[in-house]
């Protein structure tokens, strides 16, 4: 089996399973490590890189997590392949962006990613569906123990994993949730969310993360203090505070809709099915509001004719890499929108 | 208007010190007191202002620019790119960089969470490797190859006994 094999499915971080995947979406946990000895990359030379690379290459092979991974080396895949895994969060922009000596190894259920040579030496990344922080983090856990055996992590009794950025130092941990909040969105409630989020000291960005900005209401919640807190406490608080008092807002204020606007919610949702079923030529970022109602219309009982799997099968496919892939040619802008409408049509009217 | 004691300009600093019993008084305009030393510029953002205080800091520490001995990173290399070249810049950043991550940290300064499990070298160990592994490019990059191979046995040795 090849990676490829992939490209036309949803990785398992977006089958709508898990608890509260009405609004959270999926789940990561990502640890920075350095492996002792070495300079940190910024400052190590072409050749100090390909010597860790190969390392941290070998060290990996040499656990039992071999035997579950694609090995790959960001010089040998191609633009559209490593947009791809950009698009199914299996690695960075900065990666995909990134020159020589430097790669990815992820497993064939496609759960966990291992980032060489990003702006650590290591970035170990596990993904899952719905609000499932703590399983997330009990799952890397292991793999770190698993990797530690093999790699000696740069670390001070004082300062923890030592990280090339100081805000990661310590734990080296990023949390963060997917959320879906169309209906703060839709009752006007979404800057108060985020000014709360960012008292909160938390990060809100877009779907891709760093440097993304939020499209289809969609948003990527995660913990910016690193340092000085246990693991288990940053994300019990990032649950405590943020992601349950959000979930509930959520919830409220999709009632609210429900009771008191619920021809504006219908008139929004029956919209987005008009367009979606008829449009001829459609941008990604217009597909991501359009399912974003879609898929609201789907928890709150709306819609019947979608299924969530379609929903969240589209919401991937739609994106521009995928979508070349799956046409097996590169496409300019406008003949990658009226592809998307094409393929959108499909599903929809066909399932 | 008082004047200030360096220039002909309004003086806007007044400042009184008492020095081993005596009374000195200095009214200083704003631009020179901040050439003394005395005072930081009016309405700049907080984050400026810790900027300065940083880098007064670091001045007053070292007389001239930190320079990380193992990468040769210095202290503003580091602002400028935002990353760190080397564990040991921890180290050699001192006082500054624990400012800085009080700063980004939430004022923690200590790291609580979960330790190695299998590592057994300490931080002074991995300097030592670090150190190695500069020599052993220095040497290579010289062509001294008796030097490199000296150097790539003593890492073998080292990474060996140490995991």
């Amino acid at each position: 089996m090849n990676l490829s094999d992939h490209y036309k499915s949803v990785g398992p971080w977006l089958n709508g399973s898990g608890p509260e995947s009405d609004i959270i979406v999926s789940s990561r946990v990502r640890l920075a490590r350095n492996i002792a000895g070495f300079l940190f990359l910024s400052s190590a030379s072409q050749s100090q890189k390909k010597e860790i690379f190969e390392y941290i290459q070998n060290q990996i092979q040499s656990t039992k997590l071999n035997d579950d991974i694609w090995m790959m080396n960001i010089n040998e895949l191609g633009e559209v392949e490593k947009q791809i895994l950009t698009e199914r969060h299996l690695i960075s922009r900065q990666l995909a962006d990134g020159n020589n000596e430097s790669g990815a190894a992820i497993t064939h259920d496609e759960t966990l990613s291992l980032m060489i040579n990003e702006e650590d030496h290591l970035r170990i990344q596990a993904m899952s569906s719905g609000l499932q922080l703590h399983e997330t983090y009990k799952k890397i856990v292991e793999i770190d123990n698993i990797l530690e055996e093999k790699l000696p992590f740069s670390f001070s009794p004082q300062y923890g994993y030592l990280t090339a950025c100081p805000t990661n130092v310590g734990t080296g941990i990023r949390v963060s949730v997917m959320l879906h909040l169309p209906a703060l969105k839709i009752s006007e409630q979404m800057d108060k969310v985020l000014r709360s989020a960012k008292d909160l000291g938390l990060a809100v960005r877009g779907l891709y993360g760093e440097g993304s900005e939020p499209v289809g209401d969609f948003y990527q919640l995660s913990n910016q203090v690193t340092l000085g807190k246990c693991e288990n406490k940053i994300i019990d608080e990032l649950i405590e505070l943020a992601i349950n008092p959000m979930i509930e807002y959520e919830r409220r204020a999709r009632q609210k809709l429900l009771e008191k606007k619920s021809v504006v919610l219908d008139d929004k949702i029956h919209r987005a099915c008009g367009i979606l079923s008829n449009a001829r030529m459609i941008s990604s970022d217009e597909t991501l509001y359009m399912l974003s109602y879609i898929r609201l219309g789907i928890y709150l009982g709306r819609i019947q004719h979608i299924s969530l799997e379609t929903t969240n099968k589209l919401l991937l496919l739609t994106q521009p890499a995928h979508l070349q892939f799956l046409c097996q040619k590169n496409l300019t802008p406008n003949q990658r929108d009226e592809y998307r409408a094409e393929l959108i049509r499909e599903h929809i009217n066909t399932h | 208007m008082t004047q200030c004691q360096l220039c002909d300009k309004k003086a806007t600093v007044h400042l009184t010190e008492i020095v081993e019993g005596q009374q000195i008084v200095k009214h200083l305009c704003q631009e020179c007191a901040q050439n003394e030393g005395l005072a930081i510029q009016a309405n700049a953002p907080i984050s400026e202002m810790l900027g300065n205080l940083i880098d007064a800091q670091q001045e007053a520490q070292q007389g001239n620019e930190i320079r990380c001995p193992q990468c040769g990173l210095t202290w503003s290399d580091f602002r400028k790119q935002g990353l760190l070249g080397c564990p040991n810049d921890y180290i050699a950043f001192g006082k500054p960089l624990q400012i800085l991550i009080e700063r980004a940290q939430n004022n923690a300064t200590k790291h609580s969470g979960q330790l190695p499990q299998h590592h057994k070298g300490n931080f002074g160990q991995q300097v030592r490797l670090l150190q190695l592994r500069q020599d052993l490019q220095t040497a290579v990059e010289a062509e001294d190859y008796e030097a490199a191979v000296k150097l790539r046995d003593e890492i073998n040795k080292f990474t060996t006994s140490n995991t």
